[in-house]
């Protein structure tokens, strides 16, 4: 039998029962649109998450006080053990190491604010001229602190916009004073919404000169230190030169802890891949309950086309020839069903899209790759055992309908 | 020319806890171009002897030889293979497949031979004037009367011009005078040469062959032979 009269036989059986069909074809596009969608989902969950992450400001290292690690015992660990302090003086010399763009100390503390008979509680950033410029953020009203010897403890603050709104609702804070904890400052600036980021929610900061912030918190130690490289490839060798200079700064110790975004970008990355990774496997036992539905009609189908199967026979075709028209038609079925979920999945993905432009909700190639090979295998595989049982009917009783 | 050789043929069936012997040691030759009547009560084996005949069914013991070839031995494909090419079958019910035009039911042996369109089409023009039923071509069964169906029916039986035509009641479903058409029909390929056999209980239409089978409990009872 020629391939092309297979094909057409297969087809016209297939559309002679339209309702089962298409119930089939509807059983597997569901599988197979679940797969698209719930994928398209995750990466775009991912995607969106990085790409938070790498709007934070990318090239970026970030240095922290303290370092854990397993020591052995020794004469010096007798010794106190307690890190450092990471000063404005440590944040200043890493400045001067080559490919380096900016710098920023940042220390932070939670404290009571008040201005125009108003009291809030909020965290106060201390920080320095670079900082907006590293954290990407942007200046609705005024100006941001303004660029001068970090030792230097000014009476400035920079506000968020949420507090601007909760303290002074419509009318302009630029030259009002804020109470911040002991102190009386003056607000230059008001930062556009922004919200959530890497410290808290940015909409409610304070923020003031690093000096002042250290002197309200009554402390001498940074919360951490942001250094912008001036591209990628040079976040390694500055890490090292960073490690080098903190050492010789601290007698010989490094009592710091380096992260880099890459590290905390492709930790999220597998993180949210693996996530991506359970999603397609639930939808793939979808497909699969799609498979075994194939199966259970293709056997029904056997079974009401005995008598076909019995004159086919009888008229000479060979039990391949019936094997292939059987497999044909599961497959035709599961092709049908696997081309339409997929463009089903397609417009879901699209209206999530739509919906939230926020998520770049597009499938990943390669689930959709491995989801029509599942469907199409899955077709194949489960109508083999109806086919078979077609080829090895006895054309005697077939005939009459047994 | 001895066409079909049955040596000593028996076919059994179990029943529940009992065997019934269809055929008990049939031994028969039929020779090219015959015109034959296997005739009989029902349960009286003639079913059988048809179906072992058409090669779908093998004895449990004896020799069939069909065209001088031993083919109680062969495989089912090479079984297929003879079926398709040197024997056609008429059944009671008709056996058209519903969804396929009259044209395409006549055409399935060329197609399962695997013949090209174009020879198809030919063929199949060529047999259904044969049968009469040209403007047809395009019908569903269900939109044909029951003796045009068993007409369509044997148009397929002859397309791939087999050496034998076995007919399974073909005038049980229609009323008499379609019968006596379709008998026409197929005595008139008898007299172009090809073997006919006929099963049928209707002594009226067994009566018009040169030869009767009369079958009973599985035992043969040849008209030949007896005059």
């Amino acid at each position: 039998m020629n391939p092309s009269d297979t094909l057409r036989f297969a087809v016209r059986a297939a559309f002679s029962h339209p309702l089962r069909s298409s119930l089939l074809v509807l059983a597997m596009s569901i599988g197979m649109a679940a797969v698209v969608i719930l994928t398209a989902l995750g990466d775009g969950m991912r995607n969106y998450i990085v790409g938070q992450f790498v709007s934070l400001g990318s090239n970026l290292i970030i240095v922290m006080p303290g370092r854990t690690e397993t020591g052995g015992l020794k004469l010096g660990s007798f010794a106190t053990n307690t890190p450092r302090d990471l000063t404005i003086e440590d944040a200043n010399s890493l400045q001067r190491v080559d490919h380096v763009r900016r710098v920023a100390p940042v220390s932070a503390g939670n404290t009571e604010v008040a201005a125009n008979g108003r009291l809030r509680e909020v965290m106060v950033i201390g920080t320095t001229a670079n900082y907006i410029d590293i954290r990407r953020f942007s200046i609705s009203q005024g100006r941001f602190l303004p660029d001068e010897d970090w030792n230097r403890s000014g009476y400035v603050a920079v506000i968020g916009s949420t507090l601007q709104n909760e303290l002074f609702g419509d009318k302009s804070p630029i030259g009002q004073m804020i109470r911040v904890g002991d102190n009386r400052l003056r607000i230059i600036g008001v930062l556009s919404p922004a919200g959530q980021g890497l410290e808290s929610n940015t909409d409610e900061l304070v923020i003031v000169p690093v000096a002042t912030s250290l002197a309200i918190f009554n402390t001498n130690t940074l919360l951490h230190i942001l250094i912008e490289t001036i591209d990628r490839d040079t976040i390694e060798p500055v890490k090292a030169k960073l490690e080098q200079i903190i050492r010789t700064r601290h007698t010989g110790e490094l009592d710091v802890t380096l992260i880099t975004q890459d590290a905390v970008l492709s930790t999220f990355d597998r993180i949210l891949s693996a996530t991506t990774m359970g999603l397609v496997g639930i939808a793939a036992i979808s497909l699969v309950v799609a498979g075994i539905l194939v199966m259970n009609v293709m056997l029904v189908a056997v079974t009401q086309r005995t008598a076909e199967i019995g004159l086919l026979k009888a008229l000479g075709a060979s039990n391949r020839s019936i094997m292939h028209l059987f497999i044909t038609e599961a497959t035709l079925l599961s092709l049908m069903g696997t081309l339409s979920g997929f463009i089903l999945g397609h417009l879901g993905a699209w209206s999530i899209r739509l919906n939230w432009p926020i998520l770049p909700a597009w499938p990943p190639a390669w689930a959709v790759a491995a989801a029509l090979g599942v469907a199409l295998c899955s077709g194949l595989v489960f109508g083999v055992m109806p086919a078979q049982r077609a080829a090895a009917l006895d054309p005697v009783l077939a005939l009459t309908g047994h | 020319m001895v066409q079909i050789k049955l040596e000593n043929i028996t076919r059994a069936f179990r029943l529940g806890e009992s065997t019934v012997r269809a055929l008990s040691s049939v031994s028969v030759t039929i020779d090219a171009g015959e015109y034959v009547a296997i005739m009989g009560p029902s349960g009286s084996g003639k079913s059988t002897m048809l179906n072992l005949l058409g090669l779908l069914d093998r004895p449990d013991a004896g020799r069939y030889r069909f065209e001088g070839r031993d083919v109680t031995t062969l495989a089912s494909n090479e079984l297929a293979a003879i079926r398709r090419t040197r024997i056609g079958f008429v059944f009671q019910s008709f056996h058209l497949i519903p969804r396929l035009t009259a044209a395409e039911n006549v055409a399935l042996p060329l197609m399962l031979a695997g013949e090209s369109p174009e020879i198809r089409r030919q063929r199949v023009n060529d047999v259904l004037k044969k049968v009469g039923l040209s403007m047809r071509a395009g019908h569903r069964p269900d939109e044909l009367s029951g003796g045009q169906r068993q007409r369509i029916a044997i148009a397929r039986a002859i397309i791939m011009q087999p050496a034998i035509l076995l007919a399974d009641e073909p005038t049980g479903n229609l009323d008499r005078h379609t019968g006596q058409e379709v008998i026409e029909l197929l005595e008139t390929l008898n007299a172009a040469g090809m073997t006919l056999i006929v099963v049928t209980h209707d002594s009226s239409i067994g009566h018009r062959s040169r030869r009767r089978l009369m079958m009973v409990d599985g035992v043969l009872n040849d008209s030949r032979e007896n005059t």
